[in-house]
């Protein structure tokens, strides 16, 4: 398939991504939209991937294919461990405000 | 004499020992004994610098006259402090004024005064360094100390606005002060070191630096805004007039007799030398600046009530006319700089002890509300006409051979500048003789009954200040002497 | 020759010792101490001037240098002291003068107490001493060095009695137009150190080939400009008459016999370069004339005893500046001698007057005073015929010997000055009869205390009246037989390129008519003020006179007030407004752009995130586009 199919959907989904995140109050389904964010760049990175092991150079160089995949890993990785943490901040705001709403969180004014 | 005979220099001692001093009065318990103490200090500084007077022939006794040190951590940089002629004459008003000070507000009561003695003397050893400071690293980093000192004392004694006009004064001068900094790392960056590689902070290393026109042009302005943001002259005045009203007039007497000086030293040492072709192109707009200083702050001068403020505006003409001195570029007007630069401080450092003691015994500054002080104090009276008439210049007092050369120098370089800055001997001599008329002439009243005539080492400390005055009056060669061989110097960069 | 300048020095030191003497020990001296020490160290220098005088007959010039006061690279200026023909004759017209007039200060000021009066006698000392300088001054910047001293000392002196606002204000008032003059003389002293690089007389003159015509030219304006100031001319002369505030006696030394003349001394010094600037002169002529003109229309019409002298002072002076205009040096400084002595006379007679009246001063008040005291009208009566110019007295040959050289340069200036001597003895005259003549006006208190003036008041007037008789006879003009002396003394220091032209028959006829019109003047003025009776003045001519042309208001309205206007204006408006109102406004502008700033941290996470991805697609574009 056309790369582009892939990179048409990566960008439709990372644009969801964004728009949830700059507009939604609950804090989880801001989350949701961060990992969402995470998943398309992933998707893009393998699509990529494929891509280049297909062209010229990835067919005359067979160990550079796998770059991109490798860093789909660190980015998995990264993904699970900002959840942890922000999972644990947001389970500490509920505990103090009983609400998970982001717009709450405003002391910092001025 | 070879370097390693020497243990200690004298710049090094002139610089170190009255930030020792200071050090050490802040230990003190006693207030009252720590007025013996700084004045003993003082003294000794000011028999230091007569010392280094004494071992002037820069042949002989290079080795006592400058001190230098490599820096190995800051990147071999270098640390220099050196004595030549103008630093001399410089350094000698320092240590002159600083014993005058205290025995003139010997009778003053500060509180906490060993915290206010001990931030004199370590402004004076910030003063100090800028005049002997060798090195551009150096010379900034003296350049803000000196003013640390100043800003703590001005906000904890001053008076009813000190909050404001301090904070004004720091952060202008800082300003400026920041510009030079960019300036300076600018050159630095273009200079070569004596070995041949790297750079040089050190003053032959700036002197030498190859800079194109623009680029000389800018950082002139640079370095040279700083300079008048400190001297003051017009525009940059206006932190002046409130900095010297609100502080405690001790504290005034350093500001406006030495401190102002840093700012026309400066010029001399690290602006001319450096940038010549920058000099010579912008010489008519700096003059014609400190020309229009002239005549607006004097005019201003007519119209303030204000004793302090008086002399701030008389300050600011005074200060206007060797600026303009240093830029005429010839030799008589830098003569007449260096010349004035001590008689000057000398003079005005007289003007604000008559005002201090004025103040201290009526409590009041304002000119409306004295009168008649003539009756209660004669010899106070005496010796203020005195020093009054040398702070315009009369004849036969030190202040006329000074501004005579300045004003030799100002008519070599267009006779109609000198003719307008002219205007304000007579405008000088208008607000002078209204002052001495309205506060001491005339009939007593309220406020002035309660003045009785000054005590003994007053009068003593004001006579010394008009000994020196006739005596540099008749007798100026000396100090023309002390400095020829740098004013020589400084022509060779302009023929 | 080594004789004089082994003690020359002596002769303005004599004066400061006094003036240390009694300004230090004023507090522990007794009156009769002061007094002896003031006076007598004048007699000393006057001993000293005299023997200088014969010795620099002939034109033995001595040049004396002590030490250099500026030395640099570019020029020396030493304190030089040059004695010669010219300034020795001034030394003995200020010793000899201000011996006399020391002695009648200790009459005079008697009832002040110790101190005061130890303080008088240091200023009069310390004024002779800078007086001294002046003249004696090798170079120009000596000579600028008396020149402001005697303006100090006359500050000193007038505000002398300085309870007084007004006194102080006059004190002030000349201070500040002798400033006024001084920088027209300091820019001329610069532009010659400019040029020539130095300020020696003997240098200067010897090189005038260097400078151009303008350079000629600006230097003798610049340096008339100073003269005014000092010699009291047209614009500056409105503080000698407000100078009559000090004690008479300072009036007759400072403001008629020495001080005010320094302006002439020096002009007729430089007279080898305003020979070669006659642009000038003829300016110097016609500002001399209508000072001499306006001063003595003032004096017809003022009913203060000093005033009118102060007035008539000035008019004198101007007489001599038209001297130097014309060209004749030596009759401005022969008139200068003369005046010392009569003015001087006629102060210190005012001074016995007011004296005897207890400190009256205004005529109206007086009259009739002849009868109580004779030694003071005689000698009165005598300065006012040498004033007027009757022959023989010193009067006439100074006044005359002016006269005909303003007839050869001009005939109109010469009818005018002419007409202003009459004018002259007219008001002289006026002062006279009415004051001495007629019946007492005052009332019967002040009547019984008149009183002559004990010895050492009237002996000082004897002794200048006969010298105001007989100093003429120094340069009787060839045309009666008469020898010039005067003329030839000087003739070695002052160039003078005008000899006399005219016929002797001219001359004659010119003196005849003059001494007529004169004598017709006085008897005019004899019969209108014998029986003076005081009434107010109704013309509204009389009334512009009396109020001095109301000069001094002119004065005010054109450069006081706009200037306390400008200074008012600068302090409100330009320095707290423009100036400060700039820095403190950057401050402003900080806090507010900073308030402005500080509304981004809404607190909202929201919108952080949303400056974040704004900021991301900032820096996306920059790279992919630039």
């Amino acid at each position: 398939m056309e790369i582009r199919w892939y990179i048409g959907l990566a960008v439709a989904l990372f644009s969801i991504g964004v728009m949830g995140v700059l507009t939604r109050r609950n804090a989880i389904i801001v989350f949701m939209c961060i990992e969402l964010m995470l998943n398309a760049v992933n998707l893009l990175l393998v699509a990529f991937s494929k891509m280049h092991a297909l062209s010229p150079v990835g067919l005359t160089n067979p160990s550079v294919v796998s770059n991109a995949q490798i860093f789909v890993f660190f980015i998995m990785v990264v993904a699970a461990a900002e959840v942890a943490v922000g999972l644990a901040i947001i389970v500490m705001m509920y505990r103090n405000t009983h609400v998970v709403d982001i717009n709450f969180l405003n002391r910092l004014k001025n | 004499m070879n370097p390693q005979d020497v243990w200690i220099t004298f710049p090094e001692l002139l610089v170190w020992f009255p930030l020792l001093a200071g050090l050490v009065c802040f230990l003190f318990k006693d207030n009252s004994k720590v007025k013996s103490w700084v004045l003993l200090a003082s003294i000794l500084t000011l028999c230091i610098s007569f010392a280094s007077l004494y071992f002037s022939d820069d042949a002989k006794y290079l080795a006592l006259n400058k001190a230098s040190y490599t820096l190995k951590y800051m990147n071999n940089g270098s640390f220099i402090l050196g004595l030549d002629g103008m630093g001399r004459l410089l350094t000698l008003l320092t240590a002159f004024a600083f014993p005058i000070i205290f025995v003139a507000t010997y009778n003053t009561p500060y509180k906490s005064a060993k915290n206010f003695y001990g931030l004199m003397l370590l402004a004076q050893s910030g003063l100090m360094g800028v005049f002997t400071a060798m090195d551009a690293m150096s010379f900034y980093f003296f350049w803000e100390l000196a003013l640390i000192p100043v800003y703590f004392l001005s906000s904890q004694w001053g008076g009813e606005r000190r909050i404001q006009a301090t904070f004004k004064f720091f952060v202008y001068t800082f300003a400026g002060s920041l510009l030079m900094l960019i300036g300076i790392i600018y050159v630095y960056l273009h200079t070569i070191n004596i070995n041949g590689n790297g750079h040089s902070f050190a003053l032959y290393a700036f002197a030498g630096v190859r800079l194109n026109p623009t680029e000389q042009n800018w950082l002139f302005w640079l370095f040279f805004i700083a300079f008048a943001i400190k001297m003051p002259i017009f525009p940059f005045h206006t932190w002046q007039p409130d900095a010297y009203e609100q502080a405690p007039t001790a504290t005034t007497m350093v500001l406006s007799g030495i401190m102002v000086k840093m700012g026309l030293f400066a010029c001399l040492r690290w602006l001319l030398p450096i940038f010549p072709q920058a000099t010579i192109k912008f010489d008519t707009i700096i003059i014609g600046l400190s020309v229009i200083g002239m005549l607006y702050a004097s005019i201003i001068a007519l119209k303030q009530d204000d004793l302090k403020r008086l002399v701030a505006y008389s300050s600011i003409a005074h200060i206007g006319l060797m600026c303009a001195g240093i830029f005429t570029k010839t030799e008589v007007g830098l003569q007449g700089v260096m010349l004035q630069m001590f008689c000057h401080g000398i003079n005005i450092i007289g003007l604000w002890i008559v005002i201090e003691l004025i103040e201290r015994q009526t409590g009041v500054r304002k000119i409306s509300q004295l009168g008649g002080v003539a009756h209660k104090a004669p010899i106070l009276t005496i010796l203020l006409v005195v020093i009054a008439l040398a702070n315009i210049a009369l004849p036969l007092t030190n202040a006329f051979i000074g501004e005579f050369m300045l004003f030799n120098g100002l008519f070599a370089f267009n006779k109609w500048y000198a003719a307008a800055a002219g205007i304000s001997i007579i405008l000088a001599a208008v607000y002078t003789l209204n002052m001495i008329q309205k506060v001491f002439y005339g009939e007593e009243n309220s406020i002035t009954t309660a003045i009785k005539e000054i005590a003994l080492h007053e009068k003593i400390i004001l006579s010394v200040v008009v000994v020196l005055i006739f005596m540099m009056g008749v007798y100026p060669q000396p100090m023309i002497n002390l400095t020829k061989a740098t004013v020589e110097a400084l022509m060779l960069k302009f023929n | 020759m080594d004789n004089v300048l082994q003690m020359v020095w002596l002769i303005p030191l004599l004066p400061l010792i006094g003036f240390l003497i009694n300004g230090l020990g004023r507090n522990s001296l007794s009156k009769r101490m002061s007094g002896i020490i003031g006076s007598g160290v004048i007699l000393f220098s006057f001993l000293l001037s005299l023997y200088v005088f014969f010795n620099v007959k002939g034109g033995n010039s001595h040049l004396a240098h002590y030490f250099n006061l500026i030395d640099i690279n570019s020029f020396t200026i030493g304190f030089d002291f040059q004695i010669d023909p010219l300034s020795s004759l001034f030394l003995l017209i200020i010793t000899g003068v201000g011996f006399l007039i020391h002695l009648y200060s200790t009459a005079y000021m008697h009832a002040e107490d110790g101190k005061d009066y130890a303080k008088y006698f240091a200023y009069l000392n310390l004024f002779v001493f800078s007086m001294l300088l002046l003249v004696m001054g090798g170079n120009y910047v000596i000579l600028f060095i008396g020149w402001e001293g005697v303006g100090l000392c006359s500050y000193l002196l007038i505000g002398y009695w300085f309870k007084n606002v007004n006194y102080t204000n006059a004190a002030k008032k000349a201070f500040v137009m002798n400033r006024i003059g001084d920088l027209g003389f300091l820019l001329a002293v610069f532009w010659l150190l400019n040029k020539l690089g130095t300020t020696n007389f003997t240098d200067v003159f010897a090189n005038l080939s260097k400078l151009s015509t303008t350079d000629i030219t600006g230097i003798t304006l610049l340096l008339f400009v100073g003269a005014t100031g000092k010699s009291a001319q047209i614009p500056l002369f409105t503080w000698l008459p407000d100078a009559m505030a000090g004690p008479t006696p300072v009036s007759a030394l400072i403001h008629a016999a020495t001080m005010v003349t320094a302006g002439i001394y020096m002009i007729a010094r430089s007279n080898v370069l305003y020979n070669l600037a006659p642009l000038t002169q003829e300016i110097i002529m016609w500002i001399g004339l209508a000072t001499a003109l306006l001063a003595a229309t003032i004096a017809l019409k003022q009913n203060d005893i000093k005033k009118v002298l102060a007035y008539s002072t000035v008019s004198q002076l101007g007489f001599m500046f038209l001297a130097l205009g014309t060209g004749n040096y030596i009759a401005a400084v022969f008139h200068v001698m003369t005046h010392a002595f009569f003015k001087a006379l006629l102060f210190l007679g005012s001074g016995s007057v007011i004296h005897g009246m207890h400190h009256e001063q205004d005529i109206n008040n007086m009259g009739g005073l002849k009868s109580k005291m004779k030694i003071t009208y005689i000698t009165f009566f005598i300065g006012c015929l040498a004033i007027a110019g009757i022959p023989p007295l010193s009067g006439f040959f100074s006044k005359d010997s002016i006269l005909i050289g303003a007839y050869e340069h001009n005939k109109i200036v010469y009818a005018i000055a002419l007409f202003t001597a009459c004018l002259t003895a007219f008001y002289m005259f006026r002062l006279l009869f009415i004051t001495f003549n007629g019946k007492f006006r005052g009332t019967q208190k002040q009547w019984n205390h008149v009183h002559e003036s004990p010895a050492a008041m009237t002996v000082p007037l004897i002794i200048l009246a006969v010298l105001s008789a007989i100093a003429g006879f120094v340069n009787i003009p060839a045309l009666f037989g008469g020898t010039e002396s005067l003329t030839h003394f000087l003739s070695p220091v002052i160039q003078q390129t005008h000899q006399t032209t005219l016929s002797h028959a001219t001359e004659y006829m010119l003196m005849g008519g003059a001494v007529v019109l004169i004598s017709a003047v006085i008897s005019w003025a004899y019969f209108k003020f014998k029986n003076y009776e005081p009434k107010e003045e109704t013309s509204s001519f009389g009334k512009t006179l009396e109020n001095k042309w109301y000069v001094d208001e002119f004065y005010n309205s054109i450069l006081v007030k706009p200037l306390q206007a400008i200074a008012a204006f600068f302090n409100t408006i330009v320095e707290k407004k423009g100036i400060d109102g700039m820095v403190n406004g950057v401050g402003k502008v900080v806090n507010y752009g900073s308030r402005q700033i500080r509304l981004l941290q809404s607190g909202q996470i929201g919108h952080y995130v949303l400056l974040m991805v704004l900021g991301i697609l900032v820096l996306l574009i920059i790279q992919l586009f630039f």
